[in-house]
């Protein structure tokens, strides 16, 4: 089960050229500043952009190939829109009662209907169905939009920057139902962002766009690692990394947190056992020393090797990337860090890579 | 507008009329009955020549014209289509007493743009076989007023009645019947006739007199050319044998 | 006051407008479709061939007419083959011209409301399963609504204040062609006043009254169409 696309085309101050696999589970982000060509990317996967010479098979089901088009409205997606684009001229409830009907009568989407009740619960927006779209606040009209966009029965959901044309609260607003979404639906999403932090939040799989070109596409963990990325040059840039609860200190409040070749603790609320929890460890929040200081502060102390050296856009700072665990050339499956130091440190205590050292991790953030 | 060029003309006309250095030349505005815009051309033309006076025409219908000079149009002659409007206005004191006389007497004819339709003795209205018989609304014009005498006259009228298409005035029955939309239809013979006194093209019956009234046009001095030279000598030079010969050449009669 | 003659140009005209306006909704939405979404080269020709009859003369589009729809003309000589006869001077020969003569009126608004509605309602309507068609009376049709009440307003009002073509081609028949704007004419023209302003009046207050629904409605057509 997955999804592959291939689309290229030129404009004249546009071109698109990617080659996807995609995994038809969770969500998978289209990343990019803007003007990357994730948007297009989104558009000729729904079909709204006819691209000569496209070919995409969305689990198993051809969409497009050689001269083959499917039409938009015989394709069972979803489309969620940066704006709501609710229909003025309906209620709350016709305009979720559009696709659903349609997608009941179309026989080329074979999808069981959609639960209404439970879409319109996990959205949050029962209270709303009799209203207009004009009478809807920013973030409720999104809610609709996605609801509706859901009870047409898709098999595949697709995301056009969601959130950016709302503010901050209403952004906060939303994230947890796409969360739920995520998490409940069985359906794979294709998420456009340019905000990193959404991205960190929701994503399974990411694809780095670049002037129309897909860079890099990878777990999340394994993509936020590497060095050889735009990721890296945010000012915010770390690693993420999914990891489980592993154990819980009720005196101190301290949850531990277990990934791959290591552990590390964290402030948090209580979370059972075994329970996911992505965290996200900025490259600034990291620190390398040569043997363990038992002397300091610092609590998230590991062992780890270092794997490789990069610049950064400002010449006093490196990046260094760092495989946690104790083992000589930790066997995978492992997890890796990226610390920022500054040239002169590297300089003064000698690092080099394969150099065996100790990484000490300042905060661990929790990204959901 | 300056007055200078107004001076020159003055100028030149004073120079171009020996022995007139009293006489002004002057410009008269005409209103004239659509139908009689021809001959009035070739008339005014004539009458600006020997006259030195302006001549301007305007053409339209005599209804209109009516209302219009009611409203205080600048007119100061009209050459109507009846003579029943001029006579109004001289009761109604929009025009100058006595200044009235019949220029011309209008002939109807019965034409259609095609050959061999319309019969020398008008059988084809006792016929019947066509589908629209064009007439001038008989309301307006007292062409059509006369076309309707004469369907009255040869007895065909209540079969005629529906085939009947009305134009607001000749010309436009003219354009009916010209295009073809109607077969035949009551016009004007000053619309039709040729050089030779018959039918330009098509085929026309001129309608004897003895079937409907006179169709007397009559001239008038109106009150706003009451004390105009150019327009008191234009009526003159409509009484002139000249004159009366251009109107005759375009089918008119003339008052005995 | 009203003449029996006068009641039958008002019905007559009603007929007319009604007719006129019914006509020009179905056959203008099309055009008006294609002409706010159309890429084509034709685009600008056919909208400036629509748009004609607005700025022409009622007397040229008439005088046309007239001699298209005669006997030697394109339009007349297949009516006859078709066995219709000829369309001057009857009633559906006026209102093929009136749907000519007010189709800019018709066209306009509504190609204004399509093309004001842009092309994101159909991507969505699409996203939901609707095809073109479906889409285009689902959405693009009731988001154009305040296009199409103006387009008939218009187009109704147009047809009531014609004259010049009806003239050109009516021929003046009683329940047939005689129009009121034509038996105004006919009242001044044989200088019967007081008849006259009856009607005029009429003509005149139900001008206003259009304007007054048509200013009613402005409002939502100025209001973007997507929230």
């Amino acid at each position: 089960m997955s999804i592959a696309a291939r689309f290229s085309l030129a404009y004249p101050a546009f071109t698109l050229d990617v080659n996807l696999q995609l995994p038809a589970q969770g969500i998978t982000a289209l990343f990019g500043p803007s003007g990357s060509g994730k948007t297009t990317l989104l558009r000729c996967i729904a079909g709204l952009e006819k691209v000569g010479n496209g070919h995409l098979i969305v689990n198993g089901e051809c969409w497009q190939s050689g001269n083959f088009f499917l039409p938009v409205h015989r394709r069972a997606l979803g489309y969620v829109f940066q704006e709501a684009s609710l229909f003025p001229h309906l209620t709350v409830q016709g305009n979720l009662d559009y696709g659903a009907v349609r997608s009941r009568r179309h026989k080329t989407t074979k999808a069981p209907p959609a639960d209404q009740r439970n879409i319109v619960e996990l959205l949050g927006i029962g209270h709303l169905l009799q209203r207009k779209p004009e009478r809807l606040s920013g973030g409720e009209r999104q809610r609709v939009a996605i609801a509706r966009a859901l009870l047409a029965a898709p098999k595949l959901l697709l995301m056009d920057e969601p959130l950016a044309a709302l503010d901050f609260e209403r952004k906060r607003e939303i994230l947890p139902y796409l969360e739920r979404l995520r998490d409940e639906l069985d359906i794979p999403i294709l998420y456009v962002s340019h905000a990193f932090d959404e991205v960190s939040r929701l994503a399974n799989h990411l694809v780095l766009m670049s002037t129309g070109q897909a860079i890099a596409s990878g777990s999340l963990s394994e993509l936020t690692a590497r060095l050889d990325l735009p990721l890296t040059q945010y000012p915010d840039a770390g690693v993420v990394i999914d990891a489980t609860v592993g154990a819980y200190d009720p005196e101190y409040h301290l949850t531990r947190l277990d990934f791959p070749g290591g552990c590390v603790y964290a402030g948090l609320h209580e979370m059972p056992l075994g329970h996911r929890a992505r965290i996200l460890i900025h490259a600034s929040d990291v620190s390398i020393a040569l043997s363990e200081a038992v002397n300091s502060s610092i609590v998230n102390r590991l062992p780890a090797q270092i794997e490789a050296f990069a610049a950064t856009h400002h010449p006093a700072h490196l990046l260094v990337r760092l495989n946690i665990g104790d083992a000589p050339d930790n066997p995978p499956p492992s997890t890796s860090v990226i610390a920022r130091i500054t040239r002169r440190s590297r300089d003064q205590l000698r690092l080099h890579q394969g150099q065996r050292v100790w990484v000490q991790i300042k905060t661990v953030a929790l990204v959901e | 507008m300056s007055i200078k060029p107004k001076l020159a003309k003055l100028w030149i006309a004073a120079a171009l009329l020996p022995g007139a250095g009293m006489v002004q030349a002057d410009a008269v505005s005409v209103a004239v009955a659509a139908n009689f815009s021809v001959p009035m051309k070739k008339i005014s033309t004539e009458f600006e020549k020997t006259s030195g006076h302006k001549v301007a025409l305007s053409f339209g219908s005599t209804g209109k014209f009516y209302a219009q000079v009611k409203a205080g149009a600048p007119f100061e002659v009209l050459l109507a289509a009846d003579d029943e409007t001029p006579g109004k206005m001289e009761q109604e004191g929009l025009a100058v007493k006595d200044s009235r006389f019949t220029y011309a007497i209008g002939k109807l004819a019965l034409w259609s743009a095609k050959e061999a339709v319309v019969d020398s003795n008008g059988d084809i209205l006792k016929r019947g076989d066509f589908e629209h018989l064009a007439v001038a609304n008989p309301r307006l014009a007292p062409y059509g007023a006369a076309g309707v005498q004469a369907l009255q006259a040869l007895g065909v009228y209540d079969a005629i009645a529906p085939k009947l298409v009305q134009g607001e005035n000749i010309a436009q029955t003219y354009q009916f019947i010209a295009t073809g939309n109607a077969l035949l239809g009551f016009v004007a013979l000053s619309q039709v006739i040729g050089e030779d006194g018959k039918a330009k093209s098509g085929s026309a019956w001129i309608v004897p007199q003895k079937y409907y009234t006179p169709i007397r046009q009559d001239a008038v001095l109106l009150d706003k050319g009451r004390d105009k030279t150019a327009a008191v000598e234009l009526l003159k030079f409509l009484k002139t044998p000249y004159a009366a010969r251009i109107i005759q050449s375009y089918g008119y009669g003339l008052p005995k | 006051m009203l003449s029996p003659d006068d009641w039958s140009a008002i019905r007559l005209t009603l007929k007319l407008a009604g007719l006129t306006t019914a006509l020009l909704l179905l056959i203008g939405t099309p055009i008006a479709w294609w002409l706010a979404r159309t890429d084509s080269i034709l685009k600008r020709p056919i909208g400036a061939i629509v748009t004609l009859p607005m700025v022409l003369p009622p007397t040229v589009l008439g005088f046309y007419l007239l001699v298209a729809m005669g006997p030697q003309g394109p339009v007349g000589r297949l009516t006859q083959a078709l066995g219709i006869g000829l369309l001057p001077f009857t009633f559906a020969g006026l209102v093929i011209a009136s749907i000519l003569y007010s189709l800019p009126f018709a066209v306009q608004p509504i190609q204004q409301a399509f093309e004001a509605m842009g092309e994101r309602p159909l991507e969505v309507a699409a996203t939901l399963r609707a095809s073109p068609l479906d889409a285009f009376f689902t959405v693009a049709l009731p988001l154009a609504r305040p296009g199409l009440i103006t387009a008939a307003v218009m187009s109704f009002a147009h047809t009531i204040g014609e004259f010049g073509v009806v003239l050109m081609i009516g021929g003046n028949i009683p329940d047939k062609t005689r129009v009121v704007s034509v038996q105004i004419y006919d009242h001044v023209e044989a200088l019967e006043f007081t008849q006259g302003h009856w009607l005029s009046g009429g003509l005149l207050v139900f001008s206003f009254c259009v304007l007054l629904v048509l200013y009613h409605f402005n409002p939502v057509t100025s209001r973007k169409a997507a929230s």
